[in-house]
């Protein structure tokens, strides 16, 4: 019975929507914002990868929200592993086998690595914080799989994550005063097209969101592994 | 050009979207009701990259010179994708984090059966 409602409903709502989408041709020239972008983002930020030119130039404030969600999202989670744990009753780790182990060990910095590579070339290649920070997490999750035991420090952890987050606030700030006068301009010289010292302000906040990022997600692996280890 | 050629990507993105929430409507299941989230949750990014797609566009990037910004696909969706994912990433964590705890107090992950259960 339950189902078939949800059938029905679920037909009258893609019946609306296709109707809806069929006035959208697909392939099309896009909107005038994105026209805008492509066509000023270099001069206006530095950066020649226009991606990176809006999450951290142009739409820079809704970076530090979308951050803002992500820092609440992982507190959430914290906060509910928190009040329900129960203490004592941890299962004994079985060890991991010998190729997961040394495999674990001999990636592990080659992705911190990699991840530093695409968050520090965030505005000149395709990446950036966000790509950046998921694959340093993704290297904590690794040795949660191999070195079972193992764990982040915690302190150091909070650390990176909060520092982060103040540079990027802090890096807003001094745009505010340092700069043209509104928060987050870009006031650092532009520098060189394509280089990795260029486009200003961007790379450090980029670098900073690879930070928060990654140490967040860590932190998000570091309390499931808790609640069910 | 045919409807189906057309619109392939809209259709695709779509029918994720329409799985992952029949999946959130229809089963019983905790773990498989945070699972059709997260389908519902990529069905609705590949819509929004769809959308900025310009047909022979190439990616929003100078990366050589020659690179007209002309033939580049919409950034601004692209922009929002990249946000969206890490977020419903730490979103997921926190639906399975709830789902454990009400494995612990229910001792079921069955939805209906946890409707009869003393509160």
């Amino acid at each position: 019975m339950r189902s078939i409602v949800s059938l029905i409903l679920l037909v009258v709502i893609a019946v609306g929507f296709g109707l809806a989408l069929l006035a959208i041709p697909f392939g099309a020239a896009k909107t005038e914002v994105g026209d805008h972008y492509t066509a000023n983002g270099r001069e206006d930020t530095g950066a020649s990868n226009i991606v990176t030119s809006v999450v951290v130039g142009y739409r820079a404030f809704d970076t530090l929200g979308e951050i803002t969600v992500l820092f609440v999202a992982a507190l959430g989670l914290g906060a509910v592993v928190a009040t329900g744990s129960r203490g004592n009753d941890r299962r004994e780790i079985e060890p991991a086998s010998l190729v997961l182990k040394t495999g674990c060990r001999l990636l592990f910095p080659l992705i911190l690595l990699f991840g530093a590579y695409v968050f520090i070339h965030g505005h000149v290649t395709p990446g950036g914080g966000f790509q950046g920070g998921a694959i340093i997490a993704s290297a904590f999750l690794l040795v949660y799989l191999g070195c079972r035991g193992r764990r982040i420090g915690r302190i150091s952890s909070t650390v990176a994550e909060s520092l982060s987050g103040l540079v990027f606030v802090v890096m807003g700030l001094l745009g505010l005063t340092v700069g043209t006068g509104y928060f987050l301009s870009n006031f650092m010289p532009h520098g060189v097209l394509n280089q990795v010292w260029s486009a200003g302000i961007i790379p450090v906040i980029y670098v900073a969101v690879g930070f928060k990022v990654g140490s967040e997600l860590a932190g998000v692996i570091d309390k499931l592994v808790e609640e069910t280890g | 050009m045919s409807f189906l050629q057309s619109h392939a990507y809209y259709i695709g993105a779509f029918g994720l979207v329409i799985i992952g929430l029949f999946i959130v409507l229809a089963k019983r299941n905790l773990i498989k009701v945070i699972i059709g989230l997260s389908i519902l949750d990529t069905g609705i990014n590949l819509f929004l990259i769809s959308i900025g797609y310009i047909r022979g566009g190439t990616a929003p990037i100078f990366s050589r010179p020659g690179i007209e910004p002309a033939g580049m696909v919409d950034p601004v969706p692209q922009a929002l994708v990249l946000t969206a994912i890490v977020i419903g990433v730490a979103v997921l964590a926190l639906a399975l984090a709830l789902a454990i705890q009400v494995y612990r107090h229910y001792g079921v992950l069955d939805l209906r059966k946890m409707r009869e259960q003393r509160w």
